[in-house]
């Protein structure tokens, strides 16, 4: 867990914001020790931490449509010694905007660092789908996120 | 056609790149929540915590039956816990909590202020003769010794006096279960899974209180 926890970390945040991140988190984790019994020796652990994840998000998204709130003012995380602390929240309002497959995609092949092969079977769909999912989020994610907030100038 | 950009990991990585790894904070706050959810959903089969001791880092972990393991660090804690995980489960997690009073009965007895452990313990990871041998160890009062002969007679067979030392040897619970008071028949310290000096501070404080 020690070994995962970052990572799912990273891509709970990603997919469903800085602050829903840490339910998402938290019954991803307990979910995967529930389940732990179900995964084979041979498997990859962290496709099948990202589609317990996946599952969790998707959860997360739903409750929180149902619940309605204003998710234009998501709350600033507050950043630690001056330094992009939890989560920058310039990225998450950028990730926001893009529609939620670009999003899963990006999230999982980028912070989990799994293949597009892999990003497929958890998102659905072919692995070209999936790569060029990903490849549309992160345009779109270079014009809104790095326009604004240029290399270097990280606050 | 298809227009195809070239994405290779890195090809999106400078936006992230702004991320930390590790999230220190938020990974230690997730972590203390989990345990407690994994422990009210009854699928927390070891805890685990360490606590800093005279003799060095001592590894604690529990089972919803009691302590189950305490290890020295020259048992290296890492691979200890991977065992615990082979042998009883895999959900392994440290979670202080169910080790409250374990830890606090432990650092009563190194400030000398506490001769007997009054612990539930769980020696599931010992069988047979060897935990007979554990058994009778907790019958050797504090500041005492005894010979191996005498805790293989203890145990049913006087003859195992090797098999009681392999028992005192392979011991889950050192310090709880004081398989530091078997000493050799020549009167030296003899062998200790904490390590010879371990053994000998231990029975030094003893003999001192």
């Amino acid at each position: 867990m020690a070994e995962f926890g970052p990572m799912v970390l990273r891509v709970c945040r990603a997919v469903v914001g800085p602050t829903a991140a840490d339910d998402a988190w938290s019954e991803t984790f307990l979910a995967a020790m529930q389940a732990y019994g179900d995964l084979r020796p041979d498997s990859n652990v962290e496709a099948w931490l990202v589609t317990i994840a996946r599952r969790k998000a998707i959860d997360q998204i739903r409750a929180e449509s149902r619940r309605a709130v204003p998710t234009d003012d998501l709350p600033e995380m507050p950043s630690i010694h001056g330094v992009p602390g939890g989560w920058e929240s310039d990225l998450w309002n950028a990730l926001k905007a893009l529609p939620l497959k670009q999003r899963e995609t990006v999230a999982y092949h980028y912070l989990a660092g799994l293949s597009y092969a892999d990003v497929a079977k958890v998102v659905g769909g072919s692995t070209d789908a999936a790569r060029r999912a990903a490849a549309d989020g992160i345009a779109a994610l270079r014009k809104t996120y790095l326009k604004h907030e240029p290399e270097g100038t990280a606050r | 056609m298809m227009m195809t950009i070239d994405t290779t990991r890195n090809g999106g990585g400078e936006l992230f790149a702004a991320l930390p790894e590790i999230d220190e904070l938020a990974q230690r706050r997730l972590h203390a929540r989990l345990a407690a959810a994994a422990h009210d959903a009854g699928i927390l089969d070891v805890a685990y915590r360490t606590i800093d001791t005279p003799v060095g880092s001592l590894l604690l972990a529990a089972t919803a039956e009691g302590l189950v393991r305490v290890a020295y660090a020259r048992e290296d804690h890492d691979l200890v816990l991977a065992q615990l995980a082979d042998r009883i489960s895999p959900r392994v997690l440290r979670a202080p909590a169910r080790l409250d009073l374990a830890a606090r009965e432990i650092e009563e007895y190194f400030a000398g202020r506490r001769r007997l452990f009054d612990l539930p313990l769980d020696y599931r990871l010992s069988t047979g003769f060897r935990r007979t041998v554990l058994a009778h160890l907790t019958e050797i009062g504090y500041g005492r010794t005894a010979s191996y002969a005498t805790v293989a007679a203890a145990a049913g067979n006087p003859k195992a006096v090797r098999a009681a030392a392999t028992a005192c040897a392979t011991n889950p619970l050192p310090v709880v279960v004081p398989c530091h008071r078997v000493v050799r028949s020549d009167g030296t310290v003899g062998g200790y899974v904490g390590g010879v000096e371990a053994k000998k501070a231990l029975l030094t404080m003893e003999a001192a209180a």
